[in-house]
């Protein structure tokens, strides 16, 4: 496949490694981590570079195919100096969730005076990627941290990461406030990579946030983030997600979800920002009776390309999942769904469920939509769907004939919609968040 | 001057006329019955008069409190006070009763230039007028319409137009799927609403809802124009001979 691309686009692929070479190379010395972390990044980067930016020819790329929508990898960012922290500051305190304990990333860097960690109660362990890769004394975690998958944007990430937070919640703990991981951009064109590790160990509670910003006149910019998550037996995190990137901005982050035993994870993706932004999950039942309960809304407009990919792997037996997704696209916007729900031979009494709704609101937009069910047990309960149409005329009419504008009743109609993935988030808090976001757009699209 | 005026209007639905020359009058508190046999045009009397998209108006007027409505959009002519009672209310799945009514009155107001009401002052009109109209308040907390029977649907029309207080009040046959019971209370809903300067439309088949809202004006539609108008005896004697002879004279 490699050699047809060759001949395919031979300028296009050499100029695309050439760059990606001269981020690599021009990064290496910025890079945390020498010895063993230094071989895995170089091997890493090798593994990106062979195959490259993915492209419509990769079937999980299929819908987002990055050599046409990124072009290539622009060079890592400058560390932000005080300036770029300045900008920052503003942008966190827009973005962040009332009574949540902060950390903060600017430009792919963990930035402590933006950050609550003197905040952080009992049981919580936050050291930041850097401190992890440079101590010797934590080898193993640092492996871990930086481990690698199939996927050539991972990979990319695994080379390039330059900080991170991991996050260890110990054995019973229940986070009294919740975490909120916000990253900000600050330079224009240029990139950033972060890695990030959170671990509930069993019986802890969590809720953790993670929203993606851009301060102000940043824009241009591509983040890719990495973030691996292990739920212990019996735990529970409920963790939203809020990407509001610049309007001309590239975000790729990818989630490696492992769940234990009897553990709850109720998670919430919501994409309101960005040229192109996707979310790619690979979340693994691992424990039996582990239960996953997700929701998502992409909200699109002008020339916005957001893609959600989930694989959802049930490994155990007793699992329950569902996946409630919905896309509103304006403009020229196109929304990508790909969910694939996977039950192996041991999985038996798995109860799977996925949904995609998409909301079409003009004639340019367009909804790509891939479900897939991979069963090998053969006691299982699984289904998926996906529809996509416009909003109903008669409703319009409806809701202007008792007075509504044809913008107020789009909204509430377009609310409404979005509501059944909304109401999916279990914290009263987070949901009123979630619709909070949800006004923003609705508000930037008049 | 007339409260509505409707002159010579000519209607077309996908380039066929439906509408042939249409005139209507009906004064401040004056209650109207259209009635006529199905295609006569009925409906979309009711659907142009409030702004449904899909009409194309070929020539005439239709003057409210002498102002071109056909300028206007739907909202603007609810807020003017012109109120459809639909012959099928949607339904809104996600969007509860309460939001919805309250979100419709305060947009209203806001373009009337009048102050928005505040959610006890609205929730305490808004649960007195459901009372009247046998209106359970769980029904308020669930979506637009959604699960309600036909009945229901019905009487949250009459809700509606009981909130909005508008100063032309469409009915497009609220009579249609009503048992006498049901019937009965919105009756009593819409004649609680009758005033000197509030008219009503009613657009209905039977002379059912008639022997409750008691018309001054009966008009016979038939093929998309107002073919005989007179009062109440009117309705009786359509009951009685039907419309053929308007169809004739049509």
């Amino acid at each position: 496949m490699d050699l047809v691309l060759a001949k395919a686009m031979p300028e296009d692929k050499a100029n695309a490694e050439r760059a990606a070479d001269n981020v690599f190379a021009a990064a290496r010395g910025r890079l945390p981590g020498v010895g063993r972390i230094a071989d895995i990044r170089a091997r890493a980067f090798e593994a990106y570079e062979r195959v490259g930016l993915p492209h419509r020819r990769v079937e999980e790329w299929k819908y987002t195919d990055l050599r046409v929508l990124m072009r290539d990898v622009l060079l890592l960012a400058d560390t932000p100096d005080a300036s770029a922290l300045r900008r920052a500051q503003a942008a966190v305190q827009q973005a962040a969730f009332k009574g949540a304990i902060k950390l903060v990333l600017v430009d792919g860097v963990f930035v402590p005076s933006l950050s609550d960690v003197a905040k952080l109660g009992k049981g919580v362990i936050v050291r930041t990627l850097r401190e992890v890769l440079e101590s010797s004394a934590s080898d193993a975690m640092a492996g871990l941290v930086l481990s690698t998958t199939a996927d050539a944007m991972i990979s990319l990430n695994t080379a390039m990461a330059t900080d991170g937070v991991v996050v260890t919640i110990t054995e019973g703990t229940a986070l009294r406030r919740p975490l909120h991981v916000i990253h900000v951009a600050t330079a224009s064109a240029a990139s950033h990579f972060t890695r990030s590790y959170l671990h509930l160990d069993d019986r802890a509670q969590g809720t953790v946030l993670e929203s993606f910003v851009a301060a102000e006149s940043a824009g241009g910019y591509q983040a890719n983030n990495v973030k691996i998550v292990l739920v212990g037996n019996q735990a529970g995190l409920s963790h939203l997600r809020v990407r509001a990137d610049a309007p001309d901005a590239a975000n790729i982050s990818s989630e490696i979800i492992a769940v234990g035993s009897r553990a709850k994870l109720n998670l919430f993706d919501m994409a309101r920002g960005g040229a192109v932004s996707r979310y790619q999950d690979f979340i693994t039942l691992a424990g039996k009776e582990a239960e996953l309960s997700m929701n998502g809304v992409n909200l699109l407009m002008e020339k916005q390309h957001a893609d959600t990919t989930l694989v959802v792997d049930h490994a155990a037996p007793h699992c329950v999942s569902r996946q409630n997704f919905r896309a509103v696209a304006d403009g020229a916007g196109r929304s990508v769904f790909q969910g694939r729900i996977i039950a192996r031979p041991d999985a038996q009494k798995t109860d799977a469920k996925m949904t995609m709704r998409v909301l079409l609101l003009s004639d340019q937009a367009e909804a790509d939509n891939k479900p897939e069910l991979e069963i090998f047990a053969d006691d299982v309960n699984c289904s998926h769907g996906a529809t996509s149409g416009g909003l109903d005329e008669s409703l319009l009419f409806y809701l202007g004939a008792r007075g509504l504008s044809e913008n107020d009743a789009q909204a509430l109609l377009i609310r409404a919609f979005l509501g059944e993935a909304i109401e999916g988030i279990a914290n009263d808090n987070l949901r009123d968040f979630a619709t909070a976001q949800t006004d923003h757009w609705l508000k930037a699209r008049r | 001057m007339p409260l509505l005026e409707v002159r010579n209007l000519h209607v077309c639905v996908e380039g066929r006329e439906i509408l042939h020359g249409l005139d209507l009058t009906v004064n401040a508190g004056e209650a109207h019955a259209i009635m006529g046999p199905n295609g006569s045009g009925k409906s979309t009397l009711g659907h142009v008069i409030t702004g449904k998209p899909g009409y194309q108006v070929t020539a005439g007027q239709i003057l409210f409190k002498g102002e071109d409505l056909l300028a206007l959009a739907p909202d603007q002519r609810a807020a003017k006070g012109i109120f459809l009672a639909f012959q099928y209310p949607v339904e809104i799945p996600g969007v509860t009763t309460m939001n919805f009514l309250r979100t419709a009155l305060n947009a209203q107001r806001k373009a009337r230039g009048q102050s928005g009401y505040s959610t006890p002052h609205f929730l305490k009109k808004a649960r007195t007028v459901a009372k009247q109209l046998n209106i359970p308040q769980s029904m308020l907390k669930r979506g637009v319409n959604v699960g309600f029977s036909g009945g229901e649907k019905k009487r949250n029309e009459i809700l509606q137009m009981a909130l909005f207080e508008p100063s032309m009040c469409i009915l497009d046959e609220i009579d249609s799927g009503l048992d006498i019971d049901a019937l009965r209370i919105v009756a009593e809903g819409i004649n609680a609403m009758r005033s000197q300067d509030r008219s009503m439309i009613m657009i209905t088949h039977y002379q059912r809802l008639l022997n409750y809202v008691v018309p001054d004006v009966v008009n016979v539609m038939s093929k998309g124009r107002v073919v005989k108008s007179g009062d109440k005896q009117l309705a009786l004697e359509l009951e009685a001979s039907g419309y053929a002879q308007f169809e004739n004279a049509a």
